[in-house]
């Protein structure tokens, strides 16, 4: 679905994403992970035409994307929820979903409505007047709204409390299931280990590991050496945890 | 006097509603693309003139009216590609270019219509005066402060009420942020351009038989517009509103009193505003 090869992003002198390779299928869920300042939300934002110091071949099902502007990106289903958000204060919830509403796409408001319920009831109120978690919800069916093929979320469930993650988990997961491509840059390893099915760890601009969710399990030591978490068994087993919880 | 001082007033907001329809075009441009445009008192010139020419050439105000700011608004929309090169650049840069605009566009209406000011008539039902008891008051300003109210309505209307609008809203907050919805910022841009220029085009055609056409209203007029831009807060539609009609009623009710005073007023009036609210009365950042 969404192929990426050699790509490269500068922010002035600095050579911030260093030859990136990534393959994304339709339905499939990947996971970027990396520390701070590795490259990752760049990443993103090259990909959709917000770095304009960018280089490498974008295709989105073996059409060239990269080099278009990105509203025309968009436009060929290539989504991203960046990761303040992006939502309109002084627009409605209703207002900031019309505005991303086509006609003719078959994504309605009320489907969005019918995935978040808790956005119906604060459909009159403004941007800046719902919660985070209510934001992240606007955001992701808002970008549901422009019929993507491939969502791209930076850093999803900053900020959110547990169980709003949970409620992320079986949003993204349904997406998918629906044939969207999804690509998650995330902090949080327990929420892409239930999600993603692939995993590629990124550091210094380069993608230092690629594999799948029993690869990334085994991987210690690349777990180690560019997540510096404490205890990778630990955290693994939490993400059984939740899988056991949600497949129940 | 108290019937004066409300005819001042009436006046005030009649002069107001010209100010409002001048100015918002350059506080939706600033707020919504940074860009500062001197040239924008030039849309007010060429409406004022091309309304003029249009009343020469066919004998009806009223054609003129609709005609000059379409003609404005079109010109403007088709060139804001042209314009759109300035937006990046600095605020410095940007007065440069459009203040050596704003001098074309001033002496190509000197080339073509001389320097000898122009007198446009009301048309023939709106002359003379209507009276309430012991108000009497010129039926053309009546009717300019009726334009006004129903434009502002329905600018406002179009602003809150249509993705147009809310596009228009979300874009002062941040265009990246609109891109990634897929909507071609660039498009909603080029039509604000020209939406905002027809409105001061149509601020020169409602001026003209009022205080007559020059070549040198576009300098005033960006002066009123940056004023009532700073009063009412940039980039707010109800603040170049608010700014409008209050410059305006203050400028005709000083002209009462204190005749000489009336054009520094709304300087006083801008400066005692900036001192009290430095975002303007309805300004946001």
């Amino acid at each position: 679905m969404l192929s990426v090869r050699d790509l490269h992003s500068y922010y002035g002198k600095s050579h911030i994403v260093q030859g990136v390779d990534l393959d994304i299928g339709a339905g499939e869920i990947v996971s970027l992970l990396g520390r701070n300042g590795a490259g990752k939300t760049t990443t993103l934002k090259s990909l959709v035409g917000l770095v304009s110091g960018s280089e490498g071949r974008v295709e989105l099902d073996g059409r060239r994307i990269d080099g278009n502007r990105t509203c025309a990106i968009a436009r060929q289903g290539v989504v991203l929820v960046p990761e303040h958000r992006g939502i309109f204060a002084e627009l409605t919830v209703e207002e900031n979903l019309a505005i991303a509403e086509r006609r003719g796409s078959g994504r309605t408001r009320s489907a969005v409505y019918d995935l978040f319920p808790r956005l119906a009831e604060r459909r009159c109120n403004r941007g800046d007047a719902i919660s985070g978690g209510e934001q992240q919800m606007l955001a992701i069916g808002r970008a549901v709204l422009c019929s993507p093929k491939v969502l791209l979320l930076d850093e999803p469930t900053e900020g959110l409390a547990p169980v709003i993650v949970d409620e992320l988990i079986r949003i993204v997961r349904g997406l998918a299931q629906e044939g969207i491509a999804v690509l998650v840059v995330e902090q949080n390893i327990r929420f892409c280990e239930a999600v993603a099915s692939r995993h590629y760890i990124l550091s210094q601009g380069k993608i230092v590991f690629e594999g799948t969710s029993d690869e990334f399990g085994r991987a210690s030591d690349a777990r180690e050496t560019y997540l510096a978490l404490g205890s990778p068994g630990k955290s693994a087993g939490d993400a059984q945890t939740i899988r056991q919880g949600i497949n129940q | 006097m108290a019937s004066m001082l409300l005819s001042q007033v009436a006046n005030g907001v009649g002069i107001g509603i010209i100010y409002f329809m001048i100015a918002v075009g350059m506080s939706i441009t600033f707020g919504m693309m940074r860009f500062l445009n001197i040239a924008h008192g030039g849309f007010y010139l060429l409406g004022a003139y091309v309304g003029f020419e249009l009343v020469q050439q066919t004998g009806s105000f009223w054609f003129a009216l609709v005609g000059a700011p379409i003609c404005i608004g079109l010109v403007a929309w088709l060139s804001e590609p042209a314009f759109s090169v300035l937006y990046r650049l600095s605020h410095n840069m940007q007065i440069l270019a459009t203040l050596g605009l704003a001098l074309v566009i001033q002496e190509t209406v000197v080339l073509v219509w001389d320097t000898v000011g122009k007198h446009v008539a009301a048309p023939g039902g709106l002359v003379g005066a209507v009276a309430f008891g012991d108000f009497v008051y010129p039926r053309y300003r009546l009717f300019v402060i009726c334009v006004g109210v129903v434009l502002a309505a329905g600018l406002w209307l179009l602003l809150e009420r249509t993705n147009y609008g809310a596009v228009l809203r979300a874009g002062t907050q941040s265009t990246d942020d609109i891109e990634l919805l897929g909507i071609d910022i660039r498009r909603v841009f080029a039509a604000t351009f020209g939406l905002g220029a027809g409105l001061a085009g149509l601020a020169g055609v409602l001026a003209a038989p009022i205080r007559g056409v020059e070549p040198f209203m576009g300098p005033e007029a960006l002066a009123i517009a940056f004023v009532v831009v700073v009063v009412g807060g940039l980039g707010s539609f109800f603040g170049a509103l608010a700014g409008g009609l209050l410059i305006g009623i203050i400028q005709s009710t000083t002209s009462v009193f204190w005749p000489a005073a009336s054009g520094v007023a709304m300087y006083v009036g801008m400066a005692a505003i900036m001192l009290i609210r430095p975002r303007g009365l309805l300004g946001r950042a």
